[in-house]
């Protein structure tokens, strides 16, 4: 819906690669690649290579898009490196992570993405650790450090905001970046009868704010646009841990100056996120 | 066209030029870099219209390149030691794919201690990814292998990538007088790409690189196993057509003067060369001996090896990189090979070389005259301070 145009998906090893391609099955009615976890970027520029070479060549004439999804730990981590280099390059194409703030893939370990505090199988709340110990890097605002034409954040709480960021990426002339939170009934402990609740409460609590850059230029958007012109509460952090059995500890007397942190962080960067939008 | 001097990587690059492909991605790596450097003054001159990716490493070049391939380009790339390694878990993705990517291979010594000069510890250890693997002697075969590596692997029946490979600095940096063919020979030869369902075809959507699970991966690896079983023919094939254009013929393996040879020594690369000077030398002394230049080495070429030495006295491998804790890579291929044979010589491992050590004439003839008097052990170093 978003692009009336053909597109041709790659995609990084994780959940949607897994569940969409069982061989012999597949659940794409476009072209799709996967090669593996750490360059969906790299795949799929190479392929959009190929495009501009056929077109060079008078081989194809049409106007085609390209897409490649990934999960955080395909994004943040392990194939930064190779979205870091496309979007360098400046390919046309289309990179959509799909935030779920942990490998969920492999059960439910860290990630770059990871919330300061929340429990996985690789931080776990112990008696004296209180899940992870880091803040997650911003990755967002590493991308658009690159200064490509496009970059958002978006959330599938509100889809049409989704939608037209997205129509906004494709028809970027270069490389376009959309980060979403993508909540995990598995690997967030909740159930799955929330999820879009709790994706709405992820921009609530500022935890997740919706924005997007267009040419240099930041704006809020949706919810966030909201909170920030005072329409409508920002919600406390503590209403996004008791949302999610993952940061169930954080709720105890004992790990209290955790969340507390986690609050300050979060109002620090939506303080700044909201200064950027103004200039 | 008259003879004109350049060195291996050069040559490669012209090669390349003259079959102007669809994308060349790459990464530069010493001594791989003037290929690379080459084409891209091609690229910058117009010489060539070809899509020309500065991947950030050589992982995402390989990864560019198996996204260009299944996109439907003509797709070639280069490497060398560690970027060979760093591109390993695609070489084996692009195998599975069955994308025809063409790749040089300067061969250089693996880290560590870091090390850039030549060793075939790079490319023996991709081995077993699945590409075809043809080795060069000097520059005049690295520019006669990258043509024919565009025919053999696009071959329909084959479909696979190849590995031109090389020896980094004594081939790469060498400047030879080369023989090149001309340019709409090249093309002619190596013809129009075609693309087997492409995902640029949007109209005929495919889907590459599912998830496969265990009641189909293993015949997925099968019909690789397949594929590379029709490799040998294709590859004499399409020498025997190189031939008639060039009237230079490359064999399989190539014996010299092995028909009355007694002791024989085996060796890829440019040893091969001054292995057929070293044997000159002895022939002139009146010693049986001969060699064999192992040219394709995937797939292994088991029944040519056996019709070579079966019946000799004593064969010598020379291997240019070790596999810890057992002995050279080519040794037990080539011992594996003769097993069959109906009069079994004996075989002897040579390690030489590694990391660029320089090897002579002198140590040549010491490995056949450890063939000829039998003093040598099972497995042996040449040129090593121990």
């Amino acid at each position: 819906m978003a692009s009336d145009k053909p597109v041709i998906v790659g995609n990084a090893t994780g959940c949607l690669e897994v569940s969409t391609t069982v061989y012999p099955y597949t659940a794409w009615a476009v072209p799709w690649i996967h090669s593996a976890f750490e360059n969906a970027a790299a795949t799929i520029t190479g392929v959009e290579s190929a495009y501009r070479a056929l077109v060079r060549k008078g081989v194809i004439k049409d106007e085609i898009r390209f897409i490649a999804f990934g999960g955080d730990g395909g994004t943040y981590d392990i194939g930064f490196q190779s979205l870091s280099g496309a979007i360098e390059r400046g390919h046309r194409f289309v990179y959509v992570c799909l935030n779920n703030e942990a490998y969920m893939n492999t059960g439910i370990q860290r990630s770059g993405a990871t919330w300061k505090g929340a429990s996985t199988t690789t931080c776990p709340a112990g008696a004296c650790i209180p899940g992870k110990k880091e803040f997650p890097k911003d990755l967002t605002k590493i991308i658009i450090a690159h200064e490509l034409p496009y970059a958002a954040q978006a959330s599938p709480h509100n889809w049409k905001d989704m939608m037209e960021k997205a129509a906004k990426a494709f028809e970027a002339n270069g490389p376009a970046f959309i980060n979403v939170v993508a909540p995990c009934p598995r690997g967030w402990r909740f159930d799955s009868s929330q999820t879009i609740q709790i994706a709405r409460l992820a921009v609530e609590t500022c935890i997740w704010p919706l924005y997007e850059y267009e040419n240099g230029t930041w704006r809020l958007t949706g919810d966030s646009k909201r909170i920030a012109e005072g329409k409508k509460e920002k919600r406390p952090i503590t209403d996004w841990l008791k949302s999610q059995g993952r940061f169930r500890h954080l709720l105890t007397e004992k790990w209290k100056h955790v969340a507390d942190e986690i609050q300050a962080e979060v109002d620090r960067k939506w303080e700044q996120l909201k200064k950027y939008c103004e200039e | 066209m008259q003879p004109i001097a350049m060195n291996g990587d050069q040559a490669i690059a012209y090669a390349w030029k003259q079959v102007n492909p669809d994308v060349v991605a790459a990464y530069p790596i010493t001594p791989q870099t003037i290929i690379v450097e080459a084409f891209s003054e091609y690229v910058a001159d117009g010489l060539v219209d070809t899509e020309f990716v500065c991947a950030e490493s050589e992982h995402s070049a390989m990864s560019l390149c198996i996204g260009a391939a299944a996109g439907g380009a003509r797709t070639c790339t280069a490497t060398a030691s560690a970027g060979l390694a760093f591109m390993w878990e695609m070489l084996y993705i692009a195998a599975s794919m069955r994308l025809p990517i063409i790749m040089a291979v300067a061969n250089r010594a693996l880290s560590g201690p870091i090390n850039i000069h030549c060793d075939h510890s790079d490319t023996m250890g991709a081995r077993d990814s699945g590409w075809i693997q043809i080795y060069g002697e000097n520059a005049q075969e690295a520019y006669d292998n990258s043509i024919m590596a565009f025919k053999i692997g696009e071959h329909l029946d084959l479909r696979l990538p190849v590995m031109t490979n090389f020896d980094g600095f004594i081939t790469s940096h060498s400047l030879e007088n080369l023989s090149l063919l001309q340019d709409d020979d090249v093309k002619k030869f190596v013809g129009e790409f075609k693309a087997i369902r492409p995902l640029l075809d949007y109209r005929n959507p495919v889907t590459y690189g599912p998830f496969d699970p265990p009641d189909f991966y293993f015949e997925h690896k099968y019909q690789q196993v397949e594929a590379m079983s029709r490799a040998m023919p294709i590859i004499k094939k399409v020498a025997d057509e190189y031939a008639k254009l060039s009237g230079r013929f490359y064999d399989i393996v190539e014996p010299y003067r092995t028909e009355d040879a007694d002791f024989v020594a085996i060796a890829v690369g440019s040893t091969a060369g001054t292995l057929r000077s070293v044997v000159d030398e002895l022939r002139a002394e009146g010693k049986k001996v001969g060699s064999l230049k192992l040219r394709v080495f995937r797939p292994f070429p088991d029944k040519e090896i056996i019709e070579a030495l079966e019946g000799k006295k004593a064969v010598a491998v020379l291997d240019r990189a070790i596999s810890f804790g057992a002995t050279g890579p080519i040794f037990p291929e080539v011992r594996s090979a003769l097993f069959d044979a109906s009069e079994r010589p004996k075989v002897v491992n040579y390690i030489y070389g590694l990391g660029g050590r320089d090897v002579s004439i002198e140590e040549l003839k010491s490995v056949y005259n450890g063939l000829m008097t039998g003093r040598c052990d099972r497995v042996n170093y040449l040129g090593v301070r121990i």
